[in-house]
């Protein structure tokens, strides 16, 4: 149940990008996509609307990158809880401390060790 | 004829032009690059849940595993971008392969592949950061943001 769910509401977030790319001007890259979905899934999250789709979706909602710009925003609201103003500039990183790593780590390493296809 | 009249006959041919124009030109098929998006994106999400399940079920918890998700998910864009799969799936798939964190990993090693030439350093270590950087200011600025609004409204 959790995957048929995962898929729908997966599906359905890209959907909205890709309405996006089709419908604004040209000129809406994957790079705007990304920076448009983190600051929107952390907005979304810290007025509650984000959790609420984590619940129905799982996966479906924290695969996609608003699912990471929720884990910035929860980090930084519960690290504002547990130590004030220093929790809001550690917390947000500090909850996505792993993903951010990996994909530094890993990007380099893949950007290395592989070559540009011709 | 005066100028006149040659003025308005060419007004009308080119409106003629521009109608035939819009009409042989082929529209960007909206509802097929959804359906792509739809299906490839919730496939990459089935996948996350599919990792998720498992490591949920060896006893990880919530914050864990969902981490460890996307550790995974990362690692796994940036070798199918390595190898020159990714790209051609985002071909069809469109926003179905950017808007999953692997999309994210997608960004970082196409934009830093080619510029190897460049040096390890400057050349792939900056690149990295050229889709990654803005997604990543953006996304802590929002953090910080919000951590600053949620201590106005607790104090």
């Amino acid at each position: 149940m959790s995957i048929i769910m995962a898929f729908i509401i997966g599906g359905s977030i890209c959907v909205i990008g890709q309405l996006f790319m089709d419908l604004t001007k040209p000129g809406i890259t994957s790079g705007h996509i990304l920076v448009g979905y983190i600051t929107a899934g952390a907005f979304l999250s810290a007025v509650g609307l984000y959790q609420p789709l984590i619940d129905l979706g799982g996966a479906g909602a924290t695969i996609p990158l608003s699912g990471f710009g929720h884990t910035l925003a929860q980090g930084a609201i519960q690290g504002v809880e547990s130590e004030g103003i220093l929790g809001a500039f550690s917390g947000g990183v500090a909850a996505t401390a792993g993903g951010i790593t990996a994909a530094i780590v890993f990007g380099y390493f893949a950007a290395v060790l592989f070559n540009p296809k011709k | 004829m005066g100028p006149k009249s040659e003025e308005l006959l060419k007004n009308a041919q080119q409106e003629e032009y521009h109608h035939l124009v819009n009409r042989v030109k082929p529209k960007p098929p909206i509802l097929q690059n959804c359906i792509w998006a739809f299906i490839v994106g919730g496939l990459i999400c089935v996948i996350g849940q599919i990792i998720m399940n498992y490591l949920l079920n060896i006893g990880l918890n919530k914050v864990d595993a969902g981490s460890l998700t996307s550790i995974i998910m990362i690692f796994l864009g940036a070798l199918l971008t390595g190898l020159g799969l990714y790209d051609d799936l985002g071909q069809k798939a469109g926003a179905g392969s950017i808007v999953p964190i692997t999309g994210f990993a997608n960004a970082i090693v196409a934009s830093a592949i080619e510029f190897k030439r460049e040096g390890y350093i400057f050349g792939v270590g900056a690149r990295i950061f050229s889709i990654a950087g803005p997604t990543l200011v953006f996304g802590f600025v929002a953090s910080v943001l919000i951590g600053l609004i949620r201590l106005i409204m607790i104090s």
